[in-house]
């Protein structure tokens, strides 16, 4: 299914990954593997309550236990100024960020760090953490949006006024924020359709679910500078987010990125960095902090549960003309829930004449919201692409062509303003029609579903750096975290510009301190805004080399070409050269000017959006609600697959995270607010037995706006399986499910209440 | 309290150990012995990341503690490759790109050779309920069970 594309040498080839041997041999080192000399051991102490005022910390006993080398509590980190800054969908809150690091005078989830000690050993620091005597008052909590929307509900910030309203409201309340959409005349839409649906959907919490728990190490010095490594999905965001919660300059900051297990957007927030580099000033020592699995889902991570509403109108043919849409997300503790860009991607792949979407942001007493894959566009897909399954079924409809005929193509406008590009959405569905997989016929309580998503991917600040060695060879250094394969991105890119072996060239991620900025591994922006800093600081290298060429040949460098590795007089009026090749312009560097670089810095502006989507069979057992995947097959607009391995890992990874959230995954809080399933035991991600192969389509529509035609690919294929899911159980059994998880219990439930 | 001293063998050499009660075999490969190949998810034996062979069986090594280990012997993922040779299970992940982020691989590379030596004509089914207790949170388990099928193949030299 790839698109007729330009010969290339190294691009779209499945080589080995740099770091591959070092991740099957163990040697490579995640944040939890190094140590240093003198190094000791950091704990934090966390809130049992939900909600509860902290009226006294008294830490006299543990400080006084042998061993104990430095406690921080809440009022050893500088206040910060309450401000917002950042655009909208992604804007941030030092101050808020800091409490949430470390409470000040209360404490707003179970989890919530209150302090911290660094001891020489592990027991040492428990037990200094049980001699921390804190006096709590404790508040009455609110887990879920529909209570801490209610007029009576107990408030988190006392002060909180909701934010993006005009006028602003009198009164505080716990909804932190309303963002509005709006295209058209929903009325006069609603009014010609034939027919409506509108439906109430609830999805849970989940997280994020990586591997390797949180992790970092913490060195500072007595002349005031810190080393740290952690493993984060920014060290450059580390660096800056810890010099503002510790109040310290950049430039006494440098953090070595570690190798990442798993991050999948819950990894751009810092818990311990701050913490570990405040024990560390105070103590004089190394300090390295290790979450447990229990830390990791009390007081990191999950993203947004929700309490979603959608109504949509169409006509008999299938045209959507009108959807209203509005969602309700918890943000946890503090403000910032993904639910603006929920409200967005809600409704993105679509054209629809008459848009109304509103996302409302509601604080509870829950951890901090992370972001996860897209954040916010699979909740809100799992609302409107349940919305349209059912309305092609009321029409008499084929899903699939009803998607079709209001799909996005180039040159629509998406309802918040841009225009697409080159885009192919509608071949995803194509592509899912006319697959085998359409074709197999179903058995008894099988079913088939489809669904659509939209991402809108990211671009941002990168820096590349090429150094060309003496020996023919090249190395490329970025700032981004190696999450799931860049560096062969990266070293293909590079190979393919300068002419020479993908094996010769060394990918690196340097640390803060080696390389100019980058923005995170996140928002599916790597490959793309990194990968062009890459190619761009490749081909500054290349021009380098013609320069050097010219002066060789003593002819104009506009006279010399670059091809397959070799400088070349342009043509025969240059000059009649032997070619030149990068080994040999390299290996006489010193004589021509020096060591050969090549540098880019940019901020990569308008990203190409990521649509997919899904097909789904499932087989429900309908005396236990168990439901099976049977096959799954992901169709994506990957603009140009680099390493097409890691673009469908991308695509299956994705796919199995949202099978996880459809049909497993939830936080759940007891009446005192704690979580029940802090584990992987009762917390169940999809293992192995659970799925089936997953198939994928990968549909090469490159982008114009980047020199290879990147795409961002890793997020949207998390945006369908939900309502993918859910659609085909509907197709299987009947029963139309609005709230995830659809675990067995509720399929049960479902099936029971159609039966009466 | 004083430590216990252990003598085993690791990765076939013989290796001698001080640890306390309290630590598990997990503990000690990665703070005692520096083997931090095996990985630490959940210390719950929920997530295989820590997996290893103990006289020849697959076992969470978060949930064997370290005194047990005495007279018997342990593989870790630093004893799968000989040399510079991989193992031919190395090999086929990193040519099925069958890691992403790479954490869980060590546990899933020894528990999947724990699979080959009992049966190298396994079927999918039978990979995938193996491997069942290894979380693989990047990969969606397609590739990894391609891997191990495709290594298979090759052992049997089909």
């Amino acid at each position: 299914m790839t698109a007729e594309k330009k010969e290339y040498r190294w691009i779209g080839k499945r080589v080995v990954r740099p770091d591959g041997v070092e991740k099957v041999t163990g040697r490579a080192q995640f944040s939890a593997d190094f140590n240093m000399p003198g190094q000791i051991v950091g704990k934090v102490l966390r809130s049992p309550h939900a909600h509860a005022l902290i009226k006294s910390i008294d830490t006299s006993k543990a400080t006084a236990l042998p061993g104990v080398k430095a406690i921080v509590i809440g009022s050893d980190f500088p206040e910060l100024p309450d401000e917002w800054f950042g655009a909208g969908r992604v804007e941030n809150n030092f101050s808020l960020l800091s409490q949430n690091v470390i409470a000040r005078t209360k404490v707003l989830y179970e989890g919530h760090a209150i302090g911290a000690v660094a001891a020489t050993t592990s027991e040492i620091a428990d037990e200094a953490l049980s001699l921390i005597k804190v006096d709590y008052e404790i508040l009455p909590h609110v887990i879920d949006v529909e209570d801490a929307i209610k007029p009576d509900a107990p408030l988190l910030f006392e002060d909180m006024i909701t934010r993006n309203v005009t006028p602003p409201p009198t009164k505080p309340s716990n909804i932190a924020k309303i963002a509005e959409f709006h295209l058209g005349d929903i009325e006069k839409g609603f009014a010609e359709a034939d027919v409506i649906v509108e439906r109430e959907f609830t999805t849970k919490a989940v997280h994020q679910g990586y591997i390797e728990p949180h992790a970092c190490i913490a060195s500072c010095s007595a002349d005031g500078q810190a080393t740290i490594w952690s493993s984060s999905q920014g060290h450059f965001q580390v660096r800056a987010w810890v010099a503002k919660i510790v109040g310290m300059a950049m430039s006494k900051i440098n953090v070595m990125p570690a190798e990442i297990g798993g991050g999948f957007g819950g990894k751009l927030i810092p818990y311990l960095e701050p913490v570990a580099v405040a024990l560390s000033r105070k103590s004089g020592r190394a300090v390295k902090i290790v979450m447990t699995r229990e830390e990791v889902f009390r007081a990191s991570g999950p993203t947004s549960g929700s309490h979603m509403r959608v109504k949509m109108g169409a006509k008999k043919d299938g045209t959507i003309i009108a959807v209203d849409g509005e969602f309700m997300f918890q943000a946890g503790a503090f403000p910032g829930s993904p639910v603006v860009g929920a409200a967005m991607c809600a409704f993105a792949q679509y054209t629809i004449p008459n848009v109304k979407s509103v996302g409302i942001d509601v604080v509870t007493n829950r951890p901090k919201v992370a972001a996860y894959r897209a954040p916010g566009a699979p909740i809100s897909a799992f609302a409107t692409e349940s919305i349209i399954d059912e309305l092609a079924q009321k029409l008499g409809v084929n899903p699939l062509e009803m998607r079709i005929k209001n799909g996005v193509r180039q040159g629509d406008k998406a309802f918040f303003g841009p225009t697409f590009g080159a885009i192919a959405f509608v071949e995803t569905l194509e592509a899912l029609r006319d697959h085998p997989n359409n074709k197999i016929a179903l058995g008894a309580n099988q079913g088939r579903g489809f669904a659509s998503g939209y991402w809108f991917n990211g671009g941002g600040e990168s820096t590349a750096t090429v150094n060309i060695n003496g020996d023919g060879t090249a190395s490329v250094i970025e700032g981004n975290p190696d999450i799931g394969g860049s560096r062969a991105s990266m070293a293909l890119m590079t190979a393919e510009v300068l002419g020479i072996e993908y094996g010769q060239v060394k990918a690196i991620v340097g640390d803060t301190a080696s390389i100019g900025f980058n923005h995170v591994t996140g928002g599916s922006r790597v490959t793309f805004a990194t990968g062009m800093a890459v190619v761009r600081a490749a081909e500054d290298a290349v021009r380098e080399m013609r320069e050097r060429a010219a002066m060789i040949w003593d002819i104009s460098p506009d006279a010399v070409d670059w091809v397959d590795g070799y400088a070349r007089p342009a043509g025969p009026n240059a000059g009649n050269f032997e070619p030149l090749s990068l080994k040999q312009i390299a290996g006489i560097s010193a004589k021509t000017g020096g060591p050969i670089t090549g540098h880019c810095s940019l901020n990569a502006e308008a990203p190409a959006p990521g649509l997919a989507s899904m097909m789904v069979d499932v087989e429900v057992d309908t005396e236990t609600g168990h439901v099976t995947v049977l096959r799954a097959t992901l169709a994506q607009d990957v603009g140009r697959a680099i390493h097409p391995s890691y673009v469908e890992g991308q695509m299956q990874g994705g796919v199995a995270q949202g099978i996880g959230w459809a049909l497993n995954e939830e936080y759940i809080y007891d009446k005192n607010g704690r979580l029940e399933n802090p584990g992987f035991l009762d917390y169940r991600i999809p293992v192995c037995s659970d799925l089936p192969m997953l198939d994928t389509v990968m549909i090469e529509c490159p982008h114009p706006g980047h020199p290879f035609g990147v795409k961002g690919v890793g997020e949207v294929p998390i945006v369908p399986p939900m309502a993918a899911v859910a659609n085909a159980i509907q197709n299987a059994i009947g029963v139309r499910m609005t709230s995830l998880p659809m675990s067995p219990p509720k399929i049960v439930a479902a099936l029971e209440l159609k039966k009466a | 309290m004083s430590k216990h001293h252990v003598t085993t063998t690791v990765n076939g050499e013989p290796v001698e150990f001080l640890c306390e009660t309290r630590q598990t075999l997990l503990d000690v490969l990665r703070d005692e012995l520096e083997l931090t190949g095996s990985k630490e998810g959940c210390s719950s034996g929920d997530c295989g990341a820590c997996s290893v062979m103990l006289d020849g069986r697959l076992v969470c090594s978060c949930l064997v503690m370290g005194v047990e280990t005495e007279g018997r012997t342990v593989d870790t993922i630093e004893g799968m490759a000989d040399g510079d040779q991989l193992h031919p299970l190395q090999q086929k992940f990193l040519e099925h790109a069958a890691l992403q982020c790479g954490i869980c691989t060590p546990g899933f590379l020894i528990a999947a050779r724990a699979l080959l030596e009992r049966n190298n004509n396994p079927t999918e089914t039978e990979v995938r309920y193996w491997l069942a207790g290894n979380l693989c949170r990047c990969t969606g388990y397609d590739k990894i069970v391609r891997a191990v099928m495709d290594t298979a193949s090759e052992m049997r030299g089909v």
